[in-house]
């Protein structure tokens, strides 16, 4: 595979995921739908119930919805990453699969490509997110827009190599409901997303320690600090480490006819 | 250029769908795969085109093995699967590109060869519909058009007349069988539907993961003196189709 063949054809992989992202644009609000209803409702709500004391990278008291927006942008990379990884390995709507893996470029960069192409489809959806919030009053200074960008990419790779390696070990999780119920929910709920560890910790060490474990937490860190121009070293080490275990994991794992023999 | 497979066997869990197949395709030519559902044909295309790792047994596809050099292997390949693989919400072209850029081709070498396939298949006038207005006949047409575009050696198809008329059913058949004259193709094509082949055509008789038969249809009805390759079927497998 040349450099030039590698260029064309992950190209290729991106122009069909945007075309796919153009047809179902309903998909896309439906997708914007559930962050924007914590933010608007449930933030409201619980801003009351939670205070937020100064904590790094925010440098004044802040109101909950300003906490809460890097962990909902996480949330969306978080659905995203995992529907695409299960559709990868048991979606044959289409067989989009089957063309995608009779292709003569290696397996792992097709395989790859296809994570890095889905992971930049849902950046759409996380600006799309951060647009609204920005109308609603959640503002980061406006370069942090963009020092987010490469954070919101490698979580949304980690993220979607962890679907795909649990899509593809862990036959019990045949569709999105069960994937939404073990891996999303937990995933979300026993993270930073919602209320920082400090707090968590106030309420049991045990929950705070799985907290902490949480890779997802690591990637809501990583980007919050990112949204205010800020390195979180130990959270992009730690992103970096996973995406890349689980990179090479999944991709070693991927076996086709797993998902093809179940339907 | 052909396909040769030796001594290869392949389970699902305890279940065997292919023990010790031997098969050497005949080059440019119409080499028919028989069996009736469930015989391990679409098994055999899946470790064909890679879908499926080998477990034993090699498989070498135009003198590249397929374990040691798939990306040889596949660009000489082009595979029709048996359900659609085309993606219906996209028009002709978007997906014909799709498939190109896979196979390291700009849009600049593909549309020449988009033009040329579409032609051939009488096409060209539906490049940017999409492909959910296209009948059963024509989405086939597009998905063979598809295969050919890399240019390749060996073409596969399986079952790829599964739901459509007998008229089209024909057609298509006919279609492929000029392919092989005019560009020295070689076509391995997977059926259960007899009439789909000809006295002359090779023919392998595939049953409960085993192959029955394999000679031209003319010589397997001599060797076993039926009267026709229909006959000798149903007498090998015990089964009409």
């Amino acid at each position: 595979m040349t450099l030039r063949d590698a260029l064309i054809c992950f190209n290729g992989l991106l122009q069909r995921e945007l075309l796919r992202f153009v047809q179902q644009r309903s998909r896309f609000f439906s997708a914007l739908v559930r962050p924007l209803l914590w933010l608007v409702v449930f933030a409201s709500g619980f801003r009351a119930a939670l205070g937020i004391a100064i904590i790094a990278p925010y440098e004044t008291y802040i109101t909950y919805e300003v906490y809460i927006v890097p962990g909902l942008c996480a949330m969306i990379i978080l659905f995203n990453g995992m529907q695409s990884s299960l559709s990868m390995v048991y979606d044959r709507e289409m067989g989009s699969m089957r063309v995608l893996l009779v292709s003569p470029m290696p397996r792992p960069f097709l395989l790859l490509s296809k994570l890095m192409a889905t992971s930049l489809i849902s950046l759409l959806q996380v600006y799309g997110f951060l647009v609204i919030a920005w109308f609603w009053g959640v503002e980061a200074p406006l370069w942090g827009y963009l020092t987010a960008l490469p954070a919101f990419l490698l979580v949304a790779m980690m993220l979607s190599a962890i679907g795909l390696f649990i899509s593809a070990k862990i036959k019990q999780l045949e569709n999105f409901a069960g994937v939404m119920n073990f891996v999303i929910f937990p995933m979300f709920f026993l993270s930073s997303a919602l209320y920082p560890l400090w707090k968590m910790r106030e309420a049991s060490e045990w929950l705070y320690w799985i907290c902490a474990w949480n890779p997802f937490s690591h990637g809501v860190e990583l980007i919050r600090f990112a949204l205010y121009q800020q390195v979180n070293s130990t959270a992009l080490s730690i992103v970096i480490v996973v995406t890349l275990v689980a990179s090479i994991v999944a991709v070693r794992g991927f076996q086709p006819q797993q998902g093809m023999g179940k339907r | 250029m052909s396909i040769i497979i030796r001594n290869l066997s392949f389970s699902y869990g305890s279940l065997n769908a292919l023990q010790d197949i031997n098969l050497a395709l005949q080059e440019g030519c119409f080499n028919a795969l028989l069996g009736p559902n469930g015989a391990g044909k679409s098994t055999l295309f899946a470790l064909l085109s890679r879908l499926y790792a080998l477990q034993s047994g090699e498989i070498t596809i135009a003198g590249h093995s397929i374990a040691h050099h798939p990306a040889q292997v596949m660009r000489k390949l082009g595979v029709v699967f048996q359900q659609s693989t085309l993606d219906l919400d996209l028009s002709v072209a978007q997906n014909l590109y799709y498939h190109a850029a896979l196979h390291g081709m700009s849009k600049r070498q593909a549309l020449p060869r988009i033009t040329e396939e579409l032609a051939r298949f009488d096409l060209s006038q539906r490049l940017h519909d999409k492909v959910r207005t296209l009948n059963g006949g024509h989405r086939r047409r597009v998905e063979i058009a598809r295969a050919l575009l890399h240019q390749p050696e060996i073409l596969l198809l399986d079952e790829p007349s599964v739901g459509l008329d007998p008229a089209t059913r024909e057609s298509l058949n006919l279609h492929i069988r000029q392919l092989c004259r005019q560009q020295q193709l070689t076509v391995l094509w997977a059926t259960h539907l007899i009439e789909e082949v000809q006295n002359d055509d090779p023919v392998t008789i595939l049953f409960k993961g085993r192959i029955l038969a394999s000679d031209t249809a003319d010589q397997l009805c001599q060797q076993h003196q039926s009267a026709d390759i229909s006959t000798l079927f149903r007498s090998l497998t015990g089964t009409s189709t």
